[in-house]
């Protein structure tokens, strides 16, 4: 399917909570199963670093590799689910206005951030101070008594790392503009660690980091089950054995 | 793809040994010694991780040696490199061209997902990485658990990715007597899996032995 420019609104009568998260900055919560969330760039060019754990037991944890091979594909948007390394469905691509996102790129770190941007402290920079992707998702673990270890290859939403026939890579420059969305459906009680520091590919000099709004809205009771002839769950055989899979933790 | 061959010559070697089909192996790798994997058979995929010996939580990191060589594909040159930034081994010589980033091992619940729910019982990448680390009471290896089981690298596996973002897993582009050598830059434990799939063409639905070899610091 081709992506929309603009998603329909989410009704003001389902929507349960809205949130911006401020252009560099990092959050983390739970988002139950049966919850939507829809993460909209408001400005256009923000990166959203993601990770997803499972909150009863968060050794089962969102796995690029499984998620990658089970639907064939080396980029993430509509149709698509994200996988844990448990065979279970974790979360839905419900509807993506730009059609790409990045699970290669992973996230810059301290000495990245630092030859890039120049250093800076709170001290001098109060909270205009930079902060990078890795150390923000550890941080925000860290709260839910995660740690680096933990910190698995992540999911980096409104961006895109094009490839080549010879496999190399390419930051796309403007890929996001303002108002683009993608909705994530948890099928999962899931605690999530997100960023939105920029890119570790951004070809930018300048640091110039974009806030995400999040709007979460219920996309089914808690007690229910995604139909058989869903979109993701019906994307390929191999989705809808992740959906069972998925499925018997709440039987 | 360019191919590398080694000057190293099997009579100097420290340590030789033939890897049977479906088996892991967790090996110390110290700094400046070279580990050659051998496919002995052809079209064998090699589940890989490695962990700095000193502090595991240090690991190899495909995306971190994706994202600092530009290329999906790992071949003679490239640098892998830990979750801290730092680099952690150098692909000193390839006679294969081309291995795996992004296509992971093979588990239990993986396969359920991939083929079938009754596959769940079918020998797995997963299940021998862990009887690997649950075995070993000695150094680092000890602190391992499934926490730090990561995406891996797949030498001698074939996961064309095309520039609209298709992935698949192909016929292999390894055969008998192909090799990829890989030199420490500190002390690494080096986790393989010598893979049992039976299901994707990975291991030419034949999984065969590999011969590791090591030579000391030159």
């Amino acid at each position: 399917m081709s992506p929309q420019r603009f998603a329909e609104p989410v009704p003001s009568s389902q929507v349960l909570w809205e949130t911006v998260i401020p252009a560099g900055t990092h959050w983390s919560g739970v988002l139950r199963r049966g919850l939507a969330l829809r993460l909209v760039d408001t400005d256009g060019g923000a990166n959203l670093s993601a990770v997803f754990y499972r909150q009863e037991d968060p050794l089962e944890r969102y796995n690029m590799a499984d998620t990658l091979k089970a639907q064939h594909t080396a980029h993430l948007t509509s149709g698509h689910v994200l996988y844990s390394d448990m065979g279970r469905v974790m979360a839905s691509i419900t509807h993506d206005t730009l059609g790409w996102h990045d699970p290669v790129g992973g996230v810059g770190d301290a000495k990245l951030f630092g030859r890039r941007y120049g250093e800076t402290t709170y001290q001098a920079q109060r909270n205009d101070m930079i902060r990078n992707g890795r150390d923000s998702l550890v941080l925000e673990l860290a709260k839910q008594g995660l740690g680096a270890r933990d910190l698995v290859a992540n999911v980096n939403f409104f961006s895109k790392v094009a490839y080549g026939e010879d496999g190399s890579l390419t930051w796309v420059p403007g890929h996001s503009s303002a108002g683009a969305s993608i909705d994530l459906r948890f099928e999962m009680n899931t605690l999530a660690a997100f960023s939105t520091a920029p890119h570790p590919l951004d070809a930018n000099p300048a640091y110039e980091p974009k806030p995400v709004r999040l709007i979460a809205y219920r996309a089914y009771a808690a007690d229910a089950c995604v139909p058989d002839n869903d979109a993701c769950r019906s994307a390929c055989p191999e989705n809808g054995r992740g959906f069972i899979n998925t499925d018997r933790l709440f039987a | 793809m360019p191919i590398v061959e080694s000057q190293l010559d099997a009579q100097s070697a420290s340590y030789d040994f033939t890897l049977r089909a479906g088996e892991p192996w967790l090996h110390l790798l110290k700094r400046g010694e070279v580990l050659r994997i051998l496919d002995l058979e052809g079209n064998q995929a090699v589940d890989t991780l490695f962990y700095n010996s000193a502090d595991p939580l240090e690991r190899y990191s495909a995306q971190d040696t994706i994202r600092e060589q530009g290329n999906l594909y790992l071949t003679a040159g490239s640098i892998l490199m830990s979750n801290l930034g730092n680099p952690m081994l150098t692909i000193v010589a390839d006679t294969c061209g081309r291995h795996d980033t992004l296509g992971g091992a093979c588990a239990a619940e993986s396969n359920t997902v991939r083929y079938a729910l009754e596959k769940r019982y079918m020998h797995n990448c997963r299940d021998s990485f862990l009887n690997a680390i649950t075995h070993c009471s000695c150094g680092a290896h000890a602190r391992l658990t499934k926490r730090d089981i990561v995406s891996n690298i797949n030498f001698f596996m074939n996961v064309p990715v095309t520039p609209g973002g298709k992935l698949t897993f192909e016929d292999g582009i390894s055969a008998p007597g192909k090799y990829v050598e890989v030199r420490a830059h500190m002390d690494v434990s080096v986790l393989i899996s010598n893979c049992p799939q039976l299901n994707n063409p990975c291991n030419g639905y034949n999984p065969t032995p590999v011969r590791l070899t090591i030579w000391g610091a030159a």
